[in-house]
């Protein structure tokens, strides 16, 4: 028995070590590119444009082009991911077209993401004609984020309990009104939370944006839909593998403001997942 | 008359909101199909399969899948060989040893490598991990489908760890208290007991985590050396499926054969994860009924 006792010890302390193994290297990665990043961080650098090919200047116009694909992204991804997740809890019944649109959206989730690229320049960029811009880009993005907002909505709206939806319907009111007015306002900060995550996806992903509408450089802002735009993930690829010669503090910096608006994204989602959790009373 | 009227309006947009899953996947499908059937056709498939030459701008021109499969598939291997048992490991730490405090610490880092972009773990890739390889290994570069390995295993942990615990975590506790009362120990309820209930979760955790693997693009295209060649060991440059598109797709003409021969590779990635998906999917519903 006493083995068995000391034997358990061993195998769990080597577990404990096997986990810390992981999350050391996260703790370096951050702590790195802090260090680092935070030595090429001023106003300038944020506002100002790339100079001397790329070796001197900011990132600004790579900031506003990812603000661009994020809100375009939810633009799209949102109102149809609320919508489908209110399709599947409150309309579908269990039967195979239901179970059919959970195995797509399975699926979906695990497209891989350069995949999507793909999928985006034969449709978006071609086919519609939008060529490589804001609308190709965000569209491409929205694909790819919308089962991460389904899922999320849905779990959020089947956490409403099931009497509220009785009490409302004995009163009279219809299913539209149901969802609209009892169901739905119990389960935005659910759907939030989840969107945000999805988002936060979107803003660092490079793939997808490659061919549909990251630029390499642009002397000016995007001003409609169909330009172009820089953006950071795609900057971060240029300078460390694109362009020779750039000081490693500009590619420190430019990945620290992307970790810093991603993580900003999923601090947020984090926040009002834990108040409205102290809020919930039922 | 007119709210009545809005209201089927607006289940009719509900309505298609909640196919359009089906619509986008038939259509990735589609297209995938379309803008690949005319290389399909006009080369030797057995050639394309086999073909251990990837050389699609000389003249003529090659399209060996090959050396792009064995690449996908040596640095998946790699990866797997690395993140299932570490994974597995954490997962059992952080649901059934970690104390509470230290359980909230280590699943919070977790969900930040989780959220990490993967263009910023290839940037990591190219800094510390390849000059790491270069000098351990005593190597030419550290660009080696090991660095895409190691890279791609760190990817992969989030999504097996936190299925995993979840696998473990929904074992019902009348199992652990019936081996617990029968004066097993611990370490021999959760190895006879709390391990084999889980399995069809870890299965999927492992199915996932391939998916996840094979379809990653940026990390693996910045730090594996992006040689087209056939690989014969670990730590030699290669590249993958998901590289080689986005590599070329940049610079390819559109309506060339080259373009066409990037959506076959495409097409083929998109069925490989299809498939995995599907059997993920049966591993998680199984363990439910």
């Amino acid at each position: 028995m006493g083995n068995a006792k000391l034997t358990q010890k061993i195998v769990f302390f080597l577990l404990g070590v096997a986990t810390v193994m992981v999350i050391i290297p996260v703790i370096l990665i951050f702590a790195l590119i802090l260090v680092n990043g935070l030595q090429a961080i001023s106003l300038e650098f944020i506002f100002s444009t790339p100079k001397a090919g790329m070796t001197q200047g900011g990132i600004f116009p790579a900031i506003v082009g990812t603000l661009y694909l994020v809100l375009g992204t939810a633009a799209f991804s949102l109102p149809l991911g609320i919508l489908a997740a209110i399709y599947l809890t409150e309309y579908a019944s269990d039967n195979w077209l239901t179970r059919l649109i959970d195995i797509a959206i399975i699926n979906l989730a695990g497209v891989p993401s350069i995949v999507f690229g793909l999928f985006g320049v034969a449709l978006f960029v071609i086919l519609l004609n939008f060529g490589t811009s804001i609308l190709s880009g965000s569209l491409t993005l929205s694909i790819m984020t919308l089962p991460v907002i389904i899922t999320a909505s849905k779990e959020a709206l089947n956490s409403v309990p099931k009497s509220f939806r009785e009490v409302s319907y004995s009163l009279g009111a219809s299913r539209w009104q149901t969802v609209r007015n009892v169901v739905l306002p119990n389960a935005i900060p659910g759907i939030m939370t989840g969107t945000i995550l999805g988002l936060s996806r979107a803003a660092g992903e490079t793939a997808p944006i490659l061919f549909t509408v990251a630029a390499f450089y642009l002397p000016r802002l995007p001003r409609t839909v169909y330009d172009q735009a820089m953006a950071l993930p795609y900057h971060i690829y240029v300078l460390s593998t694109q362009v020779p010669n750039v000081p490693v503090k500009i590619q420190y910096g430019t990945v620290l403001v992307l970790i810093v608006i991603v993580f900003f994204m999923n601090i947020s989602a984090a926040y009002i997942r834990a108040k409205f959790r102290k809020k919930k009373q039922w | 008359m007119i709210k009545k009227f809005f209201e089927s309006l607006i289940e009719k947009a509900i309505f298609i909101s909640g196919i359009t899953a089906i619509a986008i996947v038939v259509l990735i499908f589609i297209f995938l199909l379309k803008e690949s059937v005319y290389f399909f056709l006009n080369n030797n498939l057995a050639e394309i399969l086999f073909g251990m030459d990837w050389y699609p701008i000389s003249e003529p021109p090659k399209f060996g899948f090959l050396p792009l499969i064995l690449g996908s598939v040596l640095v998946t291997v790699g990866a797997i060989v690395i993140a299932v048992p570490v994974g597995l490991a954490a997962a059992i730490y952080i649901s059934e040893v970690a104390p509470g405090w230290f359980k909230e610490i280590l699943k919070t880092g977790i969900e930040l490598l989780a959220a990490i972009p993967s263009i910023v773990l290839g940037f990591v890739g190219i800094v510390v991990l390849a000059p790491f390889i270069r000098n351990l290994f005593n190597l030419p570069s550290g660009l080696t489908a090991f660095a895409g390995s190691i890279m791609l295993a760190f990817m992969a942990m989030p999504t097996i760890v936190s299925i995993i615990e979840d696998a473990i975590n929904s074992v019902p506790k009348s199992y652990r208290e019936g081996s617990l009362a029968l004066g097993a120990t611990h370490l021999q309820t959760i190895r006879r007991v709390i391990l084999p209930a889980a399995s069809s979760g870890i299965m999927a955790a492992v199915m996932l985590g391939i998916g996840r693997v094979i379809g990653e693009t940026m990390a693996v295209l910045m730090v594996t050396g992006n040689a087209a060649i056939m690989p014969t060991s670990i730590l030699q440059p290669v590249r993958t499926l998901t590289a080689t598109i986005a590599a070329e797709m940049g610079e390819v003409i559109q309506g060339s054969m080259h373009y066409y021969a990037l959506f076959g590779i495409g097409f083929v990635l998109f069925v490989i994860t299809f498939f995995i998906n599907l059997a993920a999917d049966m591993f998680l519903h199984r363990k439910k009924s």
